[in-house]
């Protein structure tokens, strides 16, 4: 079965150094589900999600691979044409509210503005339609709201703003980037309830970035566990918390704190275990050709 | 009644600020060497002559007698006469205002145009040969001071490719319709585009000269800026819509990267001011920077007691505007 999003053997590197980011990643995420993307820092969960919207910095360079959305590969069509496309079909919550939205800018058009310029509807229309999201995340008077700048509203006001945003245009595929990282752990069980609400209504496919397994546990269906840029275990979210296969799963696992016995100390994933991900990676690069091809 | 408050105090701030440059004025310039009398005496005079037309211009009393007399005068509104033309010299000092403040507004205009085109092009083809470019340019506009480029200027479209206006700042055989001294203003108002054209055909080499240090200063400032706020979050998230590269730039992270510049920009806009002196001076552009060099080869205390106290006042607006432009482009002082 062929995914809303398709991401087959895609690699990447640092422009610079050569360094490798990402190693052979598959993902397949079909519509209306959602995946996990779980991984310690660096280990290029981030780096998915912006490569799939289109935004990767300009030092990382893609090698090889394709990323298809709605079965377009967004490597082979024009950069114009890219993001077109990607404007239309995907939308990103982003991980911090407090400087992703324009400090110069009334919160309305920051919403509408997609809707207008890249989409072409009315201004009616558009401003029809933020409204009817605003009150979809529970937004207190969304007329006034419009009106404001961002720094007039809380972290978690942005935050739902930012998420209405997101759906306005009803995008097939949201790509949410930790989007409960950065906000108060109070605010951020209600968010998590209200990306899963809307994901669940408006049948949309949904990345989900974190390194919180509870989080995973809660939201997705799927889940990719990734070390250092290489995907070591794609599983369903039953599977993964019933038995790990991998060993650097279950460590991963083994090492989430858990409420119930808070006199436990915190686990870190042991050495040997990250000494088998590191030997099976760097095997797996020796093995690896770009482009099918002899390397040298 | 917050604003009443700052208004208040900054007026009162102003006015101290005037008066401590009309005292420094005052004396500094019946200090150093040369007075009026010698220049307006034929050599051979009588002391009787000398002596009499001191004490008709009273400048037989002591320095800060003369100074008790020319402030209370200045007060009711009398800046006193010139010596050299017998004029009062507020009229005379008003008449000429309008001439430098067209041309610095222009010259504003031109720095701003040319160092945001700069500034939003190295942007936007940032780390290639284009912004390199750029570089080099603004580090030649940086290192020539404004006389020069008026030198420079004079050489490249006055001698060798004759296309503007040297001297002067309008044709004498031209008929000019006009009541205020605002001439281009003016003339765009009235619709006289012939004598527009003559009139910027004037200015344009002048208000170069003085723009292009301003203009690399704004290209270097606002590129640096510009180059923070096209990583910033908003401006992945534009283009995570499918807005272009040139539209994040100009949309997202444009307003937000002016203001930095902007108060640096009011800061450099009085040195501009300062800047007519000379350049009016090159290009015989009858401003008051052209006034203020005969008045101080004439001696003429008077006349340079009004014009320094003019540009005081000049400098104090502009910086009071630059403020004033800040906290109506930032939302979050707008509403503080």
């Amino acid at each position: 079965m062929s995914g809303f999003l398709e991401i087959r053997g895609l690699s990447a590197r640092l422009a610079g150094t050569g360094q490798r980011l990402l190693r052979s990643v598959d993902i397949s995420l079909p519509a209306g589900c959602v995946r996990g993307l779980v991984g310690e820092s660096g280990a290029g969960k981030s780096m998915i999600g912006k490569a799939v919207l289109g935004v990767l910095p300009k030092a990382v360079e893609i090698i090889e691979g394709e990323i298809l959305l709605d079965g377009q590969d967004l490597q082979k069509v024009s950069p114009a044409e890219r993001r077109r496309l990607i404007g239309a079909k995907a939308a990103l919550i982003p991980q911090d509210p407090l400087t992703a939205l324009n400090p110069s800018r009334r919160i309305g058009p920051q919403i509408t503005d997609r809707l207008v310029d890249i989409l072409g509807w009315t201004k009616a229309r558009a401003t029809t339609r933020a409204l009817e999201v605003l009150a979809e995340v529970s937004i207190p008077e969304p007329e006034r709201i419009m009106r404001l700048y961002p720094h007039e509203l809380s972290g978690g006001m942005r935050q739902r703003i930012l998420i209405a945003s997101a759906f306005a245009a009803e995008p097939k595929l949201i790509v949410a980037d930790e989007p409960t990282t950065a906000l108060d752990v109070t605010v951020q069980k209600q968010i998590l309830k209200l990306i899963s609400e809307l994901q669940a209504r408006h049948g949309t496919a949904l990345l989900f970035v974190t390194h919180d397994l509870g989080v995973v546990s809660k939201v997705c269906d799927t889940l990719s566990v990734l070390y250092a840029g290489k995907v070591v275990e794609d599983t369903t979210v039953e599977r993964f918390f019933a038995a790990p296969q991998h060993g650097y799963s279950s460590a991963l696992l083994a090492a989430t704190p858990r409420h119930t016995d808070p006199s436990s100390s915190l686990k870190p994933v042991p050495h040997e275990v990250l000494e088998t991900v590191a030997a099976e990676i760097a095997a797996s690069d020796a093995a690896w050709r770009p482009n099918g091809g002899a390397r040298g | 009644m917050m604003l009443l408050r700052q208004t208040v105090s900054r007026l009162v701030t102003t006015l101290i600020t005037l008066f401590g440059v009309a005292v420094i004025v005052f004396v500094v310039i019946r200090v150093v060497p040369g007075n009026p009398i010698a220049m307006m005496l034929p050599p051979g005079a009588s002391e009787a002559d000398i002596e009499r037309l001191k004490t008709l211009y009273g400048l037989d009393k002591s320095i800060f007698e003369q100074f008790i007399i020319w402030f209370s005068n200045v007060l009711h509104g009398d800046f006193g006469t010139s010596i050299s033309t017998r004029q009062p010299v507020l009229s005379l000092v008003l008449d000429r205002l309008p001439a430098t403040l067209e041309l610095s507004i222009m010259a504003l205009v031109m720095a701003v145009a040319i160092g945001g085109t700069l500034a939003v092009l190295g942007t936007r083809f940032r780390g290639r040969k284009t912004e390199a470019g750029i570089d080099v340019a603004n580090g030649i506009g940086l290192s020539i001071p404004d006389f020069l480029w008026g030198l420079a200027l004079i050489l490249l479209f006055g001698v060798l490719w004759p296309v503007f206006q040297i001297s002067g700042r309008v044709s004498p055989r031209l008929e000019l319709p006009f009541t205020s001294q605002f001439y281009l203003f003016e003339s765009l108002l009235r619709l006289r585009f012939d004598i527009m054209a003559d009139l910027l055909s004037h200015m344009f080499m002048p208000a170069l000269a003085l723009a292009l240090p301003l203009a690399a200063i704004i290209s270097q400032l606002l590129k640096l800026s510009l180059k923070e706020t096209v990583n910033l979050d908003y401006s992945v998230l534009a283009r995570t819509k499918g807005y272009s590269e040139t539209k994040v730039i100009l949309s997202e992270a444009l307003p937000n990267s002016i203001l930095p510049t902007l108060t640096l920009v009011g800061v450099q806009f009085t040195f501009l001011i300062g800047g007519t002196v000379i350049i009016e001076r090159l290009f015989s552009y009858e401003g008051l920077g052209n006034m203020a060099i005969d008045a101080v080869i004439n001696r003429d205390l008077p006349l340079i007691q009004g014009i320094v106290i003019l540009f005081a006042i000049l400098f104090t607006f502009v910086n009071l505007a630059v403020d004033m432009t800040y906290a109506f482009l930032n939302p979050k002082l707008r509403h503080a």
